[in-house]
């Protein structure tokens, strides 16, 4: 439980990053979650990624909603407020946060029954205002903190732990947040951590609505035989479209690819982003091309993984609305209340 | 000869009589409509005007009323002096309506058969669509003169002079010259007509009287939003619903004219139509946790949909400021017709134990104060403040005092740590009450880079915000949010008192929109012996005042438009008054409460039969 002190060892050789913070300083409380738990794992790609970015851990704002997906913002983070909320419905928290401050870097963490189920609705519209934040869906197929039953991501004949098929068809939220207006969305695997943090890292770079749906098999209630997001099946049908590497200031390229297999783009932040492509030709700035590719794939039983789709002009939420470049809650009297003599003027007008 | 004049005595009013328009939904009366109850109100008369519209875009009845009371009486009215009925579908209960004496102005352009008449009213006939045939060739001009022209029409019935009419339209249709010459021109017709072919005046007259003073006619919806903009609300999400809907549109109207930056046209505002009412509350939870003061505006539907997160906000102690438009309920109920039926949906919202801070404006003045004021409650309670306006007061214009505002006022931000406090070191515990006010201090996000940080959460926690399921902690906490609510019952408006001429042991609670009609009331009893001290209440938690109150009275009527009597149920199970002391009176056909009702119901209450109190007491 949660309550538990978690040691805090401070290892000689941490190196610190550029604000002087050490990986420690992005970690948070010790984890409440079963071992082995894929979505420890993306928590631990959290913290890599705010470290290796030397993102100011208190300017981050994480956002949940219910869920053992939502419960993982108390594991990273631990100088970040956080807001644990009501199930399914952490969009609109996290749209009214957005709202109020939009200087700081907003991270939502959801579940698959969080998202895709009772949230479904919330998730959608908040994709469809492009709000500045990421979004991440910790999918593992099924409702965890209730013992296993099925979520509304689990593929369609997938089995549970009693052997029982599902009957429903999937919902893809990586296809409907393509659709509905997102302008970053990938798709990656807890176990692939090569793959997730540098998805992460982009994400956090681009200035709009980034979704990641993360696979992250539930050790006690979906890692058998006949589910199909098990870490065993999940290794064995992910199709990765490309790699990818944020490259800083500090880093150097050194290795060389072969011509038209690397794409480097510059991200809004100044960083670089480097994709490798695994896949052909893919396009990740084609909307209809990577929802065609994910219908493919999904036929043939194969989880396509990697940066599906990135709009170069992302436009967010705070354009569409004209909203004042100072942050709304720092706003003072001065500024928001008329005052007296106006309030006569309209008196005036009023009779 | 089109009029038909009868052998009966009409009524003689000055300054005191109702017309009613009875017209077709989508016909484009109401600006027409108002425009005459305005120019009454010019006149130096108070009107109260109300639009008694379906749940309709085209085509169903609709009335405005307007009520002419040189006594400032503010309250619907049963019967009508004047009746202009403009649509067939309703005409026999319109006919029924008028009162004896009573007139009727009609069009009759098709004759109507004697046995639809009444022959203890006077009848007045006016060709308004050959009129308008014979002027107009386009049919939308021959729709819309024709309001004109019955306005030009009646004003010439009431001896009224033409010239406030063409300057409120002159006003309306602003440098649109064309505009401005039709529909004086039309106004022309319709008094020209009147003047030569009807007997004018009638016994009803409007006398140029100074008896509206500096008041001003505002929706209580427009002032609310308009508070929401003066109490420096910088955020809202809403979702469409009657009757709350011009309250948003109220703040967006202020915000354009107020909150855009003249040079770079930046917005010191943001407002997002939600995809329904969990999302609206949901975005203003995260805005004011993030330190905005962020608010909604709902009916009935939406407060119950918005249940899960109230109580989010209660124990993760959150401001938020929502504003309720009531309407009769349940489920879609009547969404056109007023009722104060949310009281205890709000007061006691969500799952768990919790209890909310309410307040009750009685008019559009205290919908700007309270709609302002909410937000400093919101913050300094950190839970959330719910404004109870009802479709009476919130979609009708209502003359009320002159809104105003104390440049020295400053936003009460609540207890909010600042990254200074933290710096220097001062102690943070989210749940931690220092001062005993029941009341923590919490801090924005992104405050400071160590320190200061919390995880909210609606599970159970420490005074330092820490998960727990201690059972101890558990009650530590809730037993403080007790605390904090009595510290409510401190801050809110207190409630008003006004006390009969003579001692009386008998009392009457009301709040809200009733205060209007509960007014006329006590002065008709009045005048029939029977004394009554009042008290409105504006807010819940209940101060001791209304404790003190309900003691030093034998019997207390408590007046209210519902049918299961929510402030009285609220009354006996907060304070524990004895229910055979509060006697209700209620009303809750979706109309709006008449004087009348109230007056009627009191003197018939068992309670008052003996007529002894007032006697006894005095």
């Amino acid at each position: 439980m949660s309550f538990l002190p978690k040691p805090k060892l401070h290892h000689p050789g941490l190196l610190p990053n550029a604000l002087g913070y050490t990986r420690r300083d992005y970690e948070g409380a010790i984890s409440t979650l079963c071992a082995g738990c894929g979505h420890d794992s993306i928590s631990a790609a959290i913290v890599h990624a705010c470290f290796q970015m030397d993102l100011p851990p208190h300017r981050i704002a994480k956002l949940s909603g219910i869920g053992c997906s939502s419960k993982t913002p108390t594991y990273f983070l631990g100088s970040s407020h956080g807001f644990n909320s009501v199930h399914g419905r952490m969009p609109s928290v996290l749209t009214g946060a957005n709202l109020a401050n939009r200087d700081l870097i907003y991270l939502g963490v959801s579940g698959d029954g969080d998202s895709a189920s009772i949230g479904l609705g919330q998730f959608a519209h908040s994709m469809r205002r492009g709000v500045n934040m990421v979004y991440i869906v910790e999918n593992n197929g099924v409702y965890g903190l209730t013992k296993g039953q099925f979520s509304a991501t689990a593929d369609k004949g997938a089995k549970s732990k009693r052997g029982v098929a599902n009957n429903d068809e999937a919902i893809d939220l990586v296809s409907m947040a393509i659709q509905l207006g997102a302008s970053f969305v990938g798709r990656s695997f807890s176990g692939d951590k090569a793959q997730l943090v540098p998805l992460i890292q982009a994400a956090l770079a681009h200035p709009g609505a980034a979704f990641i749906d993360c696979i992250s098999p539930c050790v006690t209630f979906n890692n058998h035989q006949g589910s199909t997001k098990s870490f065993d099946y999940v290794r064995e049908h992910n199709e990765a479209v490309n790699m990818l590497d944020v490259i800083t200031g500090r880093d150097e390229i050194t290795v060389d690819y072969a011509p038209g297999a690397v794409e480097i783009v510059e991200q809004h932040d100044g960083s670089l982003l480097r994709l490798r492509k695994l896949a052909g030709d893919y396009d990740v700035s084609s909307r209809a091309e990577a929802l065609g590719f994910l219908q493919h794939h999904h036929a043939k039983g194969e989880i396509v993984t990697g940066l599906l789709y990135r709009d170069p002009e992302p436009e967010e939420m705070h354009s569409y609305l004209k909203t004042t470049a100072t942050p709304l809650n720092e706003l003072t009297e001065a500024t928001l209340c008329p005052g007296s003599a106006a309030l006569e003027r309209l008196n005036a007008s009023l009779r | 000869m089109l009029q038909v004049v009868k052998p009966v005595d009409g009524l003689v009013r000055v300054n005191d009589f109702v017309v009613k328009f009875a017209n077709v939904n989508g016909s484009g009366s109401a600006s027409a409509n108002q425009m005459f109850g305005k120019a009454i109100l010019r006149m130096g008369v108070p009107v109260a005007t109300r639009n008694i519209f379906p749940s309709n875009i085209q085509g169903l009845p609709t009335w405005y009323e307007i009520r002419v009371s040189e006594a400032g009486y503010m309250g619907a009215r049963e019967g009508t002096e004047l009746m202009v009925a403009m649509n067939p579908q309703t005409w026999d209960q319109d006919i029924a309506s008028i009162l004896p004496g009573g007139y009727l102005f009609y069009d009759s352009s098709r004759v109507v058969p004697e046995n639809r008449l009444r022959s203890d009213i006077i009848i007045i006939g006016m060709p308004l669509t050959e009129l308008c045939n014979r002027a107009y060739t386009d049919p939308r001009q021959r729709q819309l003169f024709k309001n004109i022209i019955y306005v030009g029409a009646i004003a010439a019935l009431l001896d009224i002079g033409l010239e406030v009419l063409e300057t409120l339209i002159a006003e309306q249709f602003k440098a649109k010259e064309k505009l401005i010459s039709a529909n004086i021109q039309a106004l022309h017709m319709g008094r020209d007509y009147a003047q030569t072919h009807l007997q004018c005046p009638i016994g009803l007259r409007v006398r140029r009287s100074n008896a509206v003073g500096d008041r001003i006619a505002i929706e209580g919806n427009a002032a609310a939003g308009l508070g929401a903009v003066y109490g420096g609300a910088t955020v809202a999400a809403w979702y469409p619903i009657t009757p709350s809907t011009s309250l948003v549109e109220g703040f967006q109207k202020y915000c354009t004219r107020f909150r855009v930056d003249p040079q770079t046209g930046a917005h010191n505002f943001a407002i997002v139509q939600a995809e329904d009412e969990l999302s609206s509350i949901g975005m203003v939870i995260g805005a004011s946790w993030n330190g905005a003061r962020a608010f909604t505006a709902t009916s009935g539907p939406g407060i119950s949909l918005m249940q899960e997160f109230f109580g989010l906000a209660y124990f993760a102690e959150i401001p938020a400021v929502i504003f309720d438009v009531q309407r009769a309920g349940p489920s879609t109920g009547m969404p056109t017709r007023t009722q104060q039926c949310d009281v205890l949906a709000c007061a006691y919202a969500s799952h768990g134990d919790t209890k909310h801070v309410l307040l009750f404006p009685e008019d559009p003045y205290e919908c700007f104060t309270f709609g302002a004021q909410a937000f400093d409650l919101a913050d300094r309670l950190q839970t959330p403040v719910f404004v109870l306006l009802d479709l009476d007061i919130g979609m009708n214009e209502r003359l009320t005092r002159p809104l105003v505002w104390d440049d020295s006022k400053k936003m009460d931000r609540g207890k909010v740590m600042t990254a200074e406090e933290l710096e220097a070191g001062k102690d943070f515990g989210r749940y931690l009450d220092v001062d005993g006010d029941g009341i923590t201090y919490r801090t924005y996000p992104g405050t400071h880079p160590t320190r200061g940080s919390f995880f909210t959460r609606g599970t159970s926690k420490d005074r330092y915000a820490r998960y727990t399921e201690l059972g101890s902690a558990y009650e530590d906490n809730m037993q403080r949010l007790l605390r904090k609510f009595a510290t409510a019952a401190t801050l809110v408006p207190a409630p008003v008192v006004r006390p009969a001429s003579r001692s009386t042991k008998l009392g009457v609670i009301y709040y809200g929109s009733t205060a209007a009609a509960m007014l006329e009331a006590a002065d008709l009893l009045a005048g029939e012996g029977i004394e009554l001290d009042l008290m409105r209440v504006r807010a819940f938690p209940f101060s001791d005042i209304v404790n003190g109150f309900i003691e030093a009275h034998e019997k207390v009527f408590v007046v209210e438009q519902n049918r299961d009597a929510q402030l009285r149920t609220l009354l006996v199970n907060e304070l524990e008054i004895d229910p055979a002391r509060l006697p209700k009176i209620l009303h809750y056909d979706g109309s709006p409460i008449t004087a009348r009702q109230i007056a009627e119901k009191i003197k018939g209450h068992p309670s008052l039969t003996a007529r002894s109190f007032e006697r006894s007491a005095s």
